[in-house]
């Protein structure tokens, strides 16, 4: 497990610095299916469209974004995070972060080929 | 019912405890981690000597901001402000009747509190030894009452145990110590602790664990007299004829241990729980009033900051006017710079390397807090709870109560919930009016008053806020030992400041202290340039 895994495994004790609280939110997900998650987690910021959002700063769509053609790409950055994106991975296992990312490859639009396996998010970590 | 029941092995019990003991003493490590120490504040800084008329052009205000257009200005520096939004204080803030927020996706909530509610979406407290953001309270006539963080008298709640029933925190704290220090004094008397406790501290011992754990004269914890002292009586004491108390009974000790209460006591012995923490009165808004009072006239609001260029002469920022559109560009000598990371991440801007890799290094944390409005204040007139916060294993996580108006007559206002993590994600997906509604359907299990007594409710989702895309950074110390330098020192004619560049994670105290740091660095170096 990297940096990201560790980073995540941080977290409640992080929260709790600020918000003070030990039982500050679950660690892990839970049972969810790759839809689940995106509409759990993922359109928290990229939104339930998946057309992304703008305000200061922006969240990209996911819908239509080329950088989803390799799977590999979208399953890094949600294992490691990027710029103010956390880590989300830690709190999916290897076959929730592949299902998440095989969703959103092939959905809103998307329609890239090759499905990302749960081995190959494993070796990301 | 003079003893606990204790149906189990003494291994089975001691490996509870172990556990227990453990899971708090690993929780007390981890959250020290970031808040190792009082705030080292020591008064604001005097910048003396000749600043030759230098100009710093502040990014954001915030009470980082702020803090640093207060400092320069007074030291004489030609002092612009960036902000964002159309008001000053950033996460700083205040939602009351009237108030409209419209959150990343669009959806626009009207606070529709009665007058004087209000929630804190952002920082809600401000701890003893947060002696920076004290003093600037003092100063700025921002006025503090107590914040109330432990109330014994509140509920501890887990569905998994006593049937889902919330418990008093009295009951498990009191419980919790009277139990363990039962524990110890067995093994104090068995000669358990020999080989660490002499005989004669063994002694000095027993008499404070009776003392601790209100242990009667044969060393257990039970109903009686000293317990109830402790946890409430079943029937209060009264006067005349009716003033015979009735003790309580305490719970047992496996009912106890198993049900994992104890956790939230361990939480409140937090050094940023302890006692004395304010709240400003009318809400955190009034700390961001408060700097806006002294430096207001400073800030340009609405104002989206686009590009940041250096050169050896200077800074210039390029920004677009929210309201008109118009793009303009303002420069200084230097340049403080307060956004936060996931916006400043999306910014170009010519710096080194190195802290290009430290801005994007930084995820923000997830957090979501509801305010719900009642027809009155149930939790006082019916469950006798005056301020503090109940906790849950509930996805809400935590019920506060109001610290402020006691007894008032008319609608009441509770922070419903107060989350991160996985239920933090999945409110921040949903909408406004979702919210409210799971929100609801949680707090029920605990005040069954909710439904009948609702009226409205608000909420804020922090990554859903447009000026932040997140609620506060997320260091590690992994990411610290790599980046935390690089992202505070000067890069050029730069400096960052933000609770984002301190060891304050998500506190305003660590907004203070990074802009105090940081305008004392840049001071160094124009008095010495």
């Amino acid at each position: 497990m990297g940096l990201a895994s560790n980073a995540y495994a941080q977290a409640p004790a992080r929260a709790a610095a600020s918000a003070g609280d030990a039982a500050f939110g679950a660690r892990m997900l839970g049972e969810a299916s790759g839809e689940q998650i995106f509409t759990r987690v993922c359109a928290a910021c990229h939104m339930q469209d998946a057309k992304g959002a703008e305000g200061a700063g922006r969240y990209p769509a996911l819908a239509g974004n080329a950088k989803l053609a390799i799977g590999a790409y979208p399953a890094m950055v949600v294992v490691k995070g990027l710029n103010g994106m956390p880590p989300i991975g830690a709190m999916l296992t290897d076959q929730q972060v592949a299902d998440v990312v095989n969703y959103v490859r092939s959905h809103f639009g998307n329609k890239f080929k090759g499905a990302v396996k749960a081995e190959e998010v494993k070796a990301i970590r | 019912m003079n003893e606990p029941v204790m149906p189990m092995t003494k291994r089975d019990l001691l490996s509870m405890i172990g556990t227990a003991a453990g899971a708090s003493a690993m929780y007390m490590a981890m959250s020290s981690m970031d808040q190792a120490k009082a705030s080292d504040f020591k008064g604001p800084p005097k910048l003396e000597g000749d600043n030759k008329g230098a100009s710093v052009l502040i990014l954001g205000a915030g009470v980082a901001g702020m803090t640093a257009a207060l400092e320069l200005s007074r030291a004489g520096y030609k002092v612009q402000v960036l902000e964002y939004n159309d008001r000053v204080g950033g996460r700083s803030w205040t939602l009351q009747g009237g108030d409209t927020y419209t959150e990343l996706g669009g959806a626009t909530q009207t606070c529709q509190f009665a007058p004087g509610n209000y929630i804190n979406p952002g920082p809600w407290r401000i701890p003893w030894h947060h002696h920076g953001l004290i003093h600037y309270c003092h100063e700025l006539g921002v006025a503090l009452e107590p914040f109330m963080q432990v109330n014994y008298n509140a509920y501890v709640h887990n569905t998994q145990a006593f049937g889902g029933k919330p418990q008093r925190y009295r009951h498990i704290q009191a419980d919790f110590y009277g139990h363990v220090g039962e524990l110890l004094a067995k093994s104090v008397n068995a000669g358990a602790l020999a080989q660490t406790v002499s005989k004669e501290d063994g002694e000095i011992l027993l008499e404070a664990l009776r003392s601790w754990g209100a242990l009667d004269r044969n060393m257990r914890y039970v109903k009686g007299a000293a317990s109830s002292g402790r946890r409430g009586y079943d029937k209060e004491p009264g006067g005349g004829l009716s003033a015979v108390p009735e003790p309580s009974d305490p719970i047992d000790v496996q009912t106890l241990l198993r049900s994992g209460l104890w956790r939230s006591i361990g939480g409140n012995l937090q050094w940023d729980h302890l006692s004395t923490i304010f709240q400003p009165v009318g809400g955190m808004g009034q700390v961001a009033k408060g700097f806006e009072r002294a430096v207001g006239h400073m800030v340009r609001k609405n104002s989206k900051v686009t590009a940041i260029q250096q050169d050896e002469k200077g800074v210039t920022v390029s920004y677009k006017d929210t309201k008109s559109g118009a793009v303009m560009k303002a420069s200084a000598d230097y340049c403080l710079c307060t956004i936060p990371l996931p916006v400043l991440a999306q910014i170009e801007m010519n710096v080194s390397p190195e802290l290009d890799a430290a801005i994007r290094a930084v995820p923000y944390s997830t957090s979501v807090k509801v305010g719900l409005e009642f027809k009155r204040r149930f939790w006082e007139q019916d469950d006798q709870i005056y301020g503090g916060i109940t906790y849950t294993d509930l996805p809400n996580s935590q019920i506060s109560y109001p610290s402020t108006r006691y007894g008032d007559k008319g609608p009441g206002v509770l922070l419903g919930c107060y989350v991160g993590g996985a239920a933090g994600y999945e409110l921040t997906a949903s909408t406004p009016a979702q919210r409210v509604e799971k929100v609801l359907e949680w707090g029920s299990q605990i005040h069954p008053q909710y439904r009948g007594e609702f009226m409205n409710g608000v909420s804020v989702a922090w990554h859903r806020v447009p000026f932040t895309l997140g609620c506060f950074g997320s260091w590690t110390e992994a990411s610290r030992a790599e980046h935390y330098k690089n992202l505070c020192k000067f890069d050029g004619r730069i400096l960052l400041a933000g609770e984002h560049a301190s060891y304050y994670g998500g506190w305003q105290e660590g907004g203070i202290t990074s802009a105090i740091d940081a305008i004392t660095r840049l001071h160094q170096r124009v008095i010495a340039g």
